[in-house]
């Protein structure tokens, strides 16, 4: 019993010990690794994005190669064993063979091997945008075609697609955040620093743009975007209407927070030095505010990337010869195309893979930043 | 609470001319809109320009865009929307056929995903850390990461290889000669899929609340003081426990409620449903201004009605809460 007591406070000391050794962020740190699903959450979204960095490396097409005499090919099948039954060290796929030229319905030609090459050299491209190359890391030679998850109805592949694609899907949720929160931060910051006829109406347009159905609103603001606009400039004007409806739930919370923080001595000390509002709010407020925010832009990412996908669904976001994963998916939208070839649900599967992958991150940070929000 | 009821509904006021304010602007101040009948003309060249500046004139388009937006403004004091152009018929009868049938499938969704979700968040609360808690809980976090346009084609793909539920629509071909149980059981039958598709992301997120929230008052003093006087455990869960968790829920009742109207787009617009989501995402394909601004008012006037609702049945069921 003796012995217990004294492993306890023993134990106790250690943790003390070890309490004062960690800075906040390492505190945050060992609580989020400590999650094992945010964890996994965020391996899944590193491989990602690296995934969508090197996407030209890993496309055995380039993002407008057709066949048209391809379309709607199924997902081709790898194998090692050949129908003779011999076994082959590096695996192969058949080339497509129609079986009726008026029909998108194909066979296997099993008369040849078509071995598949790794590092092979193809379309030349620039990887990271800096280094001129040609190297792709899969590839076979025609007439073969790799369309290791079918091509679509111009004979595109859809795994090449949907490679170029993650670019859209999974910059856009980054660069929402990096618009949204400037501005709601900013303005949630002064209203709630200022207090008064500042804060009055700051607060009541943000009740105005919260009283819209914010889904008919991106429908509204997306619709009148000029068509005319490039792929990427679509992408930054998107972004542009995601932040326009998003930044005032952002400054309301920051707002609410600001109203209690500078109340504080340290916002007062830093008044009493002489600093200007403007570098009080800046450098003095809106840091305090840190833990909720990195909260809040977790969450904040899955949401953009869902409504990506859904206006390109419905076919008033990212336009073709661009590609998103929520575009791809619209191709499935008819019952006849989705029910003869199904393989083009598989966008759809990668936009639920990154959004399980950022909210189960995100719940993760929240425990660990923000014990006040946790979910038990 | 009569005064706080009061107090709100007149500050409702200023927020719907802030509503009309936006819901205009969003239309008329953009570029390239408003030009309905300038794309009619590329469409059918043999329309004279006559034709089309009367027209314009018949719609007030050709005033300055204030006078267009207090006409506007004014008209819809009157419950007048304008007219449709693409149909030609009043937007307030448009809309309101649209609007019955998406309340109709939110409804009956939202029912569901409730009663589905809260006994589900209940068994998860109160058995905690077992198998069926992790198993629940992962379900949930699936749930509420679909989009409910992916749910919906998935569900579509089922159903077309199962053969037992009707695809697209609300009703089938032969709807009008059916009896009137005939009538019932066929839209029962459509409603099923979209039903799902829409109230899987609820369900996750409900069931996730309920959860969180029960947990919270289980750890409360009263909870610990109810069981030390020997109440059995199914008493101390439902009277006095479940009753406490369900105020946060409330607020979010009124949520779901403001959402009814336009929760449904994605599903409507996949699985073919003749609901105000696919109305208004037709009417801005077609540049059908009128259509777009009232749906746009609709949708937020409930949304706002929503959340008073939510306000003031959370100011019942809480009498914590001090309204002054």
């Amino acid at each position: 019993m003796a012995r217990d007591l004294v492993a306890d406070r023993l134990a106790v000391e250690r943790r003390r010990e070890a309490a004062r050794a960690r800075t906040p962020l390492q505190l945050a740190w060992r609580q989020l690794t400590r999650y094992k699903l945010a964890l996994a959450g965020g391996a899944v979204l590193v491989v990602l994005y690296v995934t969508m960095l090197i996407a030209e490396f890993l496309a055995p097409y380039p993002l407008d190669f057709s066949d048209r005499s391809l379309y709607y090919a199924p997902p081709v099948g790898v194998h090692f064993v050949d129908a003779q039954g011999r076994w082959h060290l590096r695996p192969f796929v058949y080339a497509y063979r129609a079986v009726d030229p008026s029909l998108p319905a194909y066979a296997a030609d099993t008369s040849r091997a078509y071995d598949i090459h790794f590092l092979v050299h193809g379309a030349p491209y620039r990887l990271l945008w800096l280094i001129p190359t040609d190297l792709h890391l899969l590839g076979v030679t025609p007439p073969a075609r790799l369309f290791l998850l079918g091509s679509d109805q111009f004979g595109r592949d859809l795994l090449s697609r949907m490679l170029y694609g993650s670019r859209v899907s999974l910059m856009i949720g980054v660069l929402v955040v990096l618009v949204t929160f400037p501005i709601g931060m900013l303005l949630g910051g002064i209203a709630g620093y200022y207090g008064g006829v500042i804060d009055n109406l700051t607060m009541r347009a943000v009740e105005v743009l919260a009283a819209f159905p914010s889904f008919y609103l991106f429908l509204t603001l997306a619709s009148v975007l000029p068509p005319t606009l490039s792929g990427g400039a679509r992408l930054f004007m998107l972004s542009a209407v995601f932040s326009l409806v998003g930044w005032g739930g952002l400054a309301r919370v920051i707002r609410g927070l600001v109203l209690s923080i500078r109340e504080m001595e340290f916002v007062l000390a830093a008044r009493a030095a002489g600093l200007r509002d403007l570098k009080v709010i800046l450098r003095h407020v809106l840091p305090s505010t840190s833990s909720y925010v990195i909260v809040a832009a977790t969450l904040t990412i899955p949401g953009a990337i869902l409504g990506e996908s859904g206006l390109s669904f419905l076919g008033l976001g990212i336009q073709e010869p661009s590609t998103s994963w929520g575009l791809l998916l619209a191709q499935a939208q008819s019952v006849d195309v989705l029910t003869q070839f199904p393989w083009l649900l598989y966008p759809g599967l990668a936009i639920v893979v990154a959004i399980l992958a950022f909210n189960f991150l995100g719940d993760g940070v929240r425990d660990a930043l923000d014990p006040r929000q946790r979910s038990v | 609470m009569l005064r706080y009821i009061i107090r709100r509904v007149i500050l409702l006021g200023p927020l719907l001319i802030g509503i009309t304010l936006v819901s205009w602007a969003a239309i008329q101040l953009a570029p390239g809109s408003g030009n309905y009948f300038q794309s009619l003309v590329l469409q059918y060249p043999q329309i004279s320009p006559s034709t089309i500046s009367a027209l314009r004139a018949q719609f007030g388009m050709d005033q300055p865009p204030w006078i267009q937006y207090l006409r506007w403004l004014w008209s819809i004091v009157h419950l007048n929307f304008g007219l449709s152009f693409a149909y030609n018929v009043p937007v307030t009868w448009l809309i309101g056929s649209r609007a019955a049938n998406t309340l109709l499938l939110s409804v009956t969704s939202m029912v569901v995903a409730w009663s589905v979700a809260l006994p589900l968040g209940i068994y998860s609360a109160v058995h905690q850390y077992s198998v069926t808690d992790g198993l629940l809980n992962t379900a949930a976090f699936v749930a509420i990461s679909i989009p409910s346009f992916f749910s919906a084609l998935l569900l579509l793909y089922g159903a077309y290889w199962t053969r037992l539920l009707p695809l697209q629509g609300l009703t089938s071909v032969d709807f009008d000669f059916l009896p009137w149980w005939g009538k019932i059981l066929d839209i029962a039958r459509h409603l099923v899929l979209p039903t799902i598709a829409l109230g899987l992301f609820s369900v996750g997120g409900l069931m996730r609340y309920m959860r969180n929230y029960l947990l919270e008052v289980l750890r409360a003093d009263f909870v610990k003081t109810a069981r030390a006087k020997g109440l059995a455990e199914r008493v101390v869960i439902y009277r006095h426990a479940v009753r406490n968790a369900i105020n946060p829920l409330v607020t979010l009742f009124g949520f779901e409620l403001g959402g009814l109207l336009s929760g449904a787009a994605f599903v409507e617009n996949v699985l073919g449903y003749p609901g105000l989501g696919r109305l208004i995402l037709e009417a801005l394909l077609k540049k059908d201004v009128f259509v777009v601004m009232g749906t746009l008012l609709i949708g937020s006037v409930l949304l706002v009605l929503g959340n008073l609702v939510a306000d003031i049945l959370l100011a019942y069921v809480d009498p914590r809460i001090r309204y002054d």
